[in-house]
């Protein structure tokens, strides 16, 4: 029989070894995320290295999102080439009618979303710029942010990007939206006085409770989320920061998110569309 | 359901006899598992596909039953030994006893 001392010893450190097996955070268990990225493309980027939320994510996802045809996010894609050539509204035209083939005249073009429109006098996500066209040549209702028909055409349009940089423009009239955008993702909000630069920046890396923290980039946006097994779009993404920092968020489609996605996707300039990219 | 397009995927469609086919299948469905409730507090009734089926001229080679755990989306991959050339069926029936269908010729020589 050991003596008292020791076997209290020996049973701390079993409930030592106890303890630590659950929270074991082995340095290989961790997304390598490092090198994977693109050097910034402007001098004035906040990072050394932007990387695709992509690697953040296990190995099982990423190679979800890898295989066309596993990766359930072309499903909205298929829909989204339906919608395509589908005649819709009083003017009996559908995208295709002015656009033809997508696959030609769409390639590239949501890479350099959001754009400036010269006739609203403010920039249009891609999202703002297919009502635009619905409400506009189509003569059709505009689709409500949210319902499966946007959010399929704006991924179908980020696909036709496929691997393509990113190439918003910051410059000219779009400058004041930039500074906005910037000073709200520095804005601490909500009861936890988070900013976007709390986690994504400051943080990435690094483990948030059971969340392994990205960079926070929008070049896979909209993503089939695992968790919702749906497409989400970029301003709903946003949405659910900002109520996990117990904020009141913005409006999707508002001002202050298409701000912020312009800022965002300029922290994000050259990284490669991943449309429809898969996250958890 | 009959919008309802599903993926198919054949790694190849022509095998010696013998030969083995990787087979791929992806569908579009909500899965609604029926355990969870709306806006006001009443339950989501449960609407999966229950069952997918895939037969080769009639003959069932492939089943599968679906319970309310499985996600939306559900996705199969499974390896067929084709005995003869025919038509693969491939059906997915919903709760509601509707169903999803898709065909796919192969040949074995």
């Amino acid at each position: 029989m050991p003596s008292v001392p020791l076997r209290v010893a020996l049973a701390a450190a079993a409930i030592l070894v106890c303890a630590a097996a659950p929270h074991a955070q082995d340095a290989s268990e961790r997304p390598a995320w490092q090198g994977h990225g693109i050097k910034p493309q402007s001098p004035d980027s906040p990072f050394e290295e932007v990387v695709s939320g992509l690697y953040f994510r296990s190995k099982e996802t990423q190679a979800m999102q890898a295989d066309d045809f596993n990766n359930p996010g072309f499903l909205a894609v298929e829909q989204g080439q339906e919608l395509w050539s589908k005649a819709d509204g009083a003017a009996g035209k559908s995208c295709a009618s002015c656009h033809n083939e997508a696959a030609t005249s769409m390639k590239g073009v949501a890479a350099a979303y959001p754009k400036w429109n010269e006739r609203l006098g403010k920039p249009v996500n891609l999202e703002q710029r297919i009502n635009l066209c619905r409400s506009g040549a189509l003569k059709a209702e505009p689709w409500a942010f949210g319902t499966p028909e946007l959010t399929a055409m704006t991924t179908y349009l980020r696909n036709q990007s496929s691997g393509m940089p990113g190439a918003v423009t910051v410059d000219g009239p779009m400058t004041p939206w930039f500074e906005r955008g910037k000073a709200l993702y520095y804005q601490r909000n909500g009861q936890l006085d988070l900013a976007c630069a709390s986690c994504h920046q400051s943080n990435h890396g690094k483990y948030l409770r059971a969340d392994f923290l990205s960079q926070g980039q929008s070049n896979g946006f909209p993503v089939y989320r695992l968790r919702d097994q749906r497409l989400v779009p970029l301003h709903e993404r946003m949405e659910g920061c900002m109520q996990d920092v117990r904020a009141t968020p913005y409006a999707p489609l508002s001002d202050e998110f298409v701000a912020l996605e312009t800022y965002v996707a300029w922290r994000g300039l050259g990284l490669p569309v991943e449309t429809p990219a898969v996250r958890n | 359901m009959a919008d309802v397009k599903p993926r198919i995927k054949l790694d190849k469609k022509e095998v010696a006899k013998g030969g083995v086919i990787e087979v791929k299948t992806l569908v579009s469905h909500t899965m609604e598992s029926g355990q969870r409730k709306d806006k006001d507090g009443k339950t989501i009734p449960r609407k999966i596909l229950n069952t997918f089926n895939c037969d080769l001229n009639g003959k069932t080679i492939f089943s599968a039953n679906m319970e309310g755990a499985v996600s939306a989306n559900p996705y199969f991959q499974f390896k067929i030994k084709p005995a003869e050339s025919g038509t693969l069926t491939f059906t997915w029936i919903d709760d509601d006893g509707s169903k999803i269908q898709a065909t796919e010729q192969i040949k074995v020589s």
